[in-house]
């Protein structure tokens, strides 16, 4: 049985939790107390992540940290119809820049939020500027994507790119990051929520 | 802002940090009523002070631990913080969720704990889920001498009404606002038959539009992990949290011109009329002022 280590708060973890719901596969959730605990620093949760992140997906033997990883390794293993990271590489190599920028950029986002809801001590003027600024490209691109008639980040139905860039987007307003100036944002928002199996967390409305 | 001026709220006791933040020689600088003030333990003993304009300790005020928070007061206080003798039963658990901060007024944020019509809605799945929304009829009163705000009777089905709980169940409540800014919740216990499991929230004021709201459990429940409960309540506090933020006006409106366009609920306009009589106005609209909670 896979096992998510989880905390129910976390946008990482949702773009997993999101993710297998969508392709209906099973698993058991290790709920991590991420805050006020702080387990993710402890020693034994260190050996399993030595960057003391959450997520982490154990399967069998195997061990992953990061959830874009993480999503790369689901869609490989358990999308049968390799729809959600087909596997041509020019495809791939469209995914992954959008995985890194879910990662990286976006991660502004996630930032605000903890400074504003959980007492992080981050700048932030300074994260919230970077987070718009990621989302001035995500919104341009995706107006792009309308133009030439698509829906999705990449390709011609949603992809493992769409999920890791949803949750930190869909939750900027924790951070005190309205969306109000990114239109094809808020619409490809829309149509991700209607996917089959979406769900939602807190912060994260269903419609 | 500076400090407010609303001795009312000066006058209150309130919980200002979870006591296990607060570690011995470690401090929580934070922030009360618009004052900046300095939390430490000194030993066992909680000691809080204003923070000076260099950062530095000012007036020392008094403090006590209790409900594994420490308390303290900006004012005189015209009575202590709330009382509650289960915390000295035995076989409960207390679950301290910790502090998160949440861009509202802290009378919206009681105001919303105490209102059942939301659960269907905002916690679908856990504590309501349509078709059944219909709140019935309960019980409200302030009760004296203490000064409390109580509501009784009321009654509401949950498909998941603790993480405790395997299915769903009409949970019978009762709500307790002691002070202002400090509620509690006695829920049926989905373990012990006959028992109450309290769900508390201590609202820490930092401004008129901006709060640490602190949570804790009460509850006799062996089987569930420390951390399920946790994240039970992290779950439900957050999906209150952003419907929170976004409710216009900031301030909660006290005056009685107000009551007809907000919905019909009892425990909602009696509290708005117990704090009107209090003459409390920190995180009230003030209608032609331009000082209202921003």
């Amino acid at each position: 049985m896979i096992e998510l280590y989880d905390y129910v708060l976390s946008g990482s973890c949702y773009k997993v939790r999101l993710f297998l719901s969508m392709i209906g596969q099973d698993y058991q959730a290790r709920p991590v107390d991420y805050y006020p605990g702080g387990e993710h620093r402890t020693p034994d949760f260190l050996d399993l992540n030595p960057l003391g992140q959450i997520p982490v997906l154990k399967d069998g033997d195997l061990v992953l940290r990061d959830a874009q990883a993480i999503l790369v390794y689901l869609a490989g293993k358990y999308d049968a119809a390799r729809t959600w990271y087909p596997e041509d590489p020019e495809t791939q190599g469209r995914i992954a820049m959008w995985l890194s920028f879910a990662g990286g950029e976006i991660m502004n986002s996630s930032a605000a939020r903890l400074h504003d809801m959980l007492f992080y001590d981050v700048d932030i003027d300074k994260v919230r500027a970077a987070a718009h600024a990621a989302f001035r490209v995500l919104d341009d691109h995706l107006t792009d994507r309308e133009i030439d008639g698509g829906e999705w980040i990449v390709g011609d139905s949603p992809t493992i790119a769409d999920i890791a860039c949803f949750p930190y987007v869909a939750l900027s307003g924790d951070g005190g990051i309205s969306l109000d100036d990114y239109p094809a944002i808020r619409r490809w928002g829309s149509r991700i929520r209607k996917i089959p199996g979406f769900e939602v967390m807190p912060g994260i409305h269903a419609t | 802002m500076a400090i407010t001026t609303d001795t009312v709220a000066l006058n209150d006791w309130e919980a200002i940090g979870n006591i296990d933040e607060i570690a011995s020689g470690k401090r929580r600088n934070t922030r009360l009523l618009g004052q900046d003030i300095i939390a430490e333990m000194d030993g066992d003993r909680p000691r809080v002070f204003e923070a000076n304009a260099n950062g530095g300790m000012g007036r020392e005020h008094p403090a006590q631990v209790l409900y594994g928070h420490v308390w303290t007061t900006l004012g005189t206080p015209v009575k202590p913080p709330l009382d509650m003798p289960e915390f000295l039963e035995d076989g409960r658990r207390l679950i301290s969720c910790g502090a998160v901060t949440v861009r509202a007024s802290p009378l919206r944020i009681v105001e919303n704990f105490l209102d059942m019509s939301h659960f269907p809605y905002v916690h679908t799945g856990i504590l309501g889920e349509e078709p059944i929304t219909e709140v019935s009829d309960y019980k409200f009163e302030i009760r004296q001498p203490d000064d409390e705000l109580w509501a009784t009777e009321c009654s509401f089905f949950q498909p998941q009404a603790a993480a405790s709980a395997d299915d769903g169940q009409v949970s019978e409540y009762m709500y307790r606002v002691s002070s202002p800014f400090v509620t509690v919740l006695y829920k049926t216990c989905p373990v012990v038959e006959g028992a109450w499991d309290l769900v508390g929230i201590f609202v820490q004021p930092r401004d008129e539009g901006v709060c640490d709201v602190h949570t804790f459990m009460l509850v006799f429940d062996d089987t569930s992990t420390y951390t399920d409960l946790v994240h039970f309540q992290h779950e439900i506090f957050l999906q209150d949290r952003s419907i929170l933020e976004n409710q216009l006006p900031v301030g909660l409106p006290l005056s009685p011109k107000f009551e007809t366009a907000i919905r019909a609920d009892g425990s909602s306009m009696l509290y708005r009329r117990w704090l009107r009589q209090k003459g409390l106005t920190f995180g009230t609209y003030r209608d032609n002022e331009d000082n209202r909670a921003a």
